[in-house]
């Protein structure tokens, strides 16, 4: 119970400096919208090849932007040394891994929401009908990708070249989780049914639960002092 | 005592050196040609042996980050990081004999083959192991890091290799279970022995050098204020 109330505090802290600044949602927002544009000139909208790799780019969006929520969340911590407060406070370390997860999860979600009808819009590849499959894919993937790359962010933010140094140990580690999610991708939006992915969903999971269980763990050495 | 236990390592390493000649004399001289690859399998005999290196340097990163995190003694993560460094040198003799025998064999320099992708992935996982080590602070907190990163990106391994498997099944794969010559085994399995040898002689020889860069810091620590 008691560290219910403590993680949704540390949710609230979070989700209170987001509404304050909306700096990290709205710059990935924007570096979506971005990626859009690159993929129409590079691709041509409405052409047969975007519709084969509409999947591919979708998660190559989300990698895109959800590193830049990533590196900002623990920036912010980083800036006033914030960070240290909430160590210092009575709360567990994996408490505050789960929030950090929590905050990052609720934003990436809401940039991947609002960019799937952009890129309905912009690229001309129907998406929308299929959002009730999708969602499942969407929340897992994010779930993969984000579990390490909260972890990691804890870290890069302490190195030299902070920026550059989460992308490079993320998107390795994160490949069977984006090849997944991909693939799963793709056969939704082809209508195939459920069995023709479901190898797919089980390593997405497996994924999961792997990394997810592992960087709950092993974040209190990262946050030690 | 000091000096005792160099003088071992140098010795280690002027007898792997003989009997890498030997090695060669006996890839070149002893094993018969095979039938169907012709000189190129002739490769095969460092091939295969450096991958099983890297991937067992590897597994010495993940077990000695594991004990460095239990035990927070330095001398893990000097087996470690010296490990890990090893481990890349050997991956990249795998990707540049892979690429060497497939061009013969498959007729292309690269394959998106499950294997050869999945080596490529752990390369790039353990360079940056290697980077985040290089940019990060000095201390016990980028061992730290370097020990959660060497577990995860161990972790990873196999469900990359998945992945890739069932993402490409129709790529064209290594030969399995190959049919040796009795002359051709005994080829091999000194190969093994004596790339064995090697993966022992380097690792040891960094660890040394690792404690040497250790003594020399607390001597500048002494000496220079």
């Amino acid at each position: 119970m008691r560290h219910l109330s403590q993680l949704s505090a540390l949710l609230r802290k979070d989700i209170l400096i987001e509404l304050k600044s909306r700096e990290t949602v709205i710059s990935m927002l924007l570096f979506s919208l971005l990626v859009l544009l690159v993929f129409n000139f590079a691709f041509e909208a409405d052409s047969a090849a975007i519709k084969k790799i509409s999947p591919g780019l979708l998660w190559i969006t989300f990698l895109f932007f959800g590193v830049l929520g990533l590196n900002r969340s623990f920036t912010l911590e980083k800036e006033n040394d914030s960070l240290q407060g909430t160590l210092l406070a009575p709360v567990d370390r994996s408490v505050i891994y789960l929030g950090k997860f929590l905050s990052n999860l609720l934003f990436i979600l809401l940039v991947e929401l609002i960019t799937l009808p952009l890129f309905t819009l912009f690229l001309n590849v129907d998406l929308l009908s299929h959002i009730g499959k999708l969602l499942p894919i969407l929340l897992l993937g994010s779930i993969g990708f984000i579990s390490v790359g909260t972890l990691f962010s804890a870290m890069a933010v302490n190195t030299k070249m902070r920026e550059i140094m989460l992308p490079l140990l993320l998107y390795p580690i994160s490949t069977p989780a984006f090849i997944a999610a991909t693939k799963c991708t793709s056969a939704i939006l082809r209508d195939r049914p459920i069995e023709s992915y479901s190898n797919w969903l089980n390593i997405l999971i497996l994924f999961d639960v792997v990394f997810f269980v592992t960087s709950f763990l092993i974040f209190e050495f990262v946050v030690e002092e | 005592m000091k000096s005792n236990k160099d003088g071992i390592t140098t010795v280690l390493g002027l007898v792997t050196m003989l009997l890498m000649f030997i090695a060669l004399l006996l890839v070149f001289g002893y094993a018969p040609i095979e039938k169907a690859m012709g000189m190129a399998q002739k490769i095969f005999y460092f091939h295969v042996p450096s991958a099983f290196m890297a991937f067992g340097s590897f597994a010495i990163v993940f077990v000695a980050s594991i004990l460095y995190l239990k035990s927070k003694n330095d001398k893990y993560d000097r087996v470690a990081s010296s490990a890990a460094e090893v481990g890349v040198i050997f991956s990249i003799l795998i990707l540049l004999t892979g690429p060497i025998w497939a061009r013969s064999a498959w007729g292309v320099w690269w394959t998106w083959e499950p294997r050869l992708t999945t080596t490529l992935i752990l390369f790039l996982i353990f360079v940056g192991y290697l980077m985040l080590r290089n940019y990060g602070s000095s201390g016990e907190q980028m061992k730290r890091y370097s020990a959660v990163l060497g577990i995860i990106g161990f972790l990873d391994v196999p469900l990359v290799y998945t992945s890739i498997k069932w993402w490409a099944p129709e790529v064209t794969s290594h030969p399995q279970g190959l049919e040796l010559e009795p002359q051709m085994k005994f080829v091999l399995t000194f190969s093994f022995f004596v790339f064995g040898m090697l993966l022992l002689y380097l690792i040891l020889k960094r660890i040394e050098l690792s404690n040497m860069r250790n003594k020399l810091e607390l001597l500048k620590k002494d000496y220079l204020r």
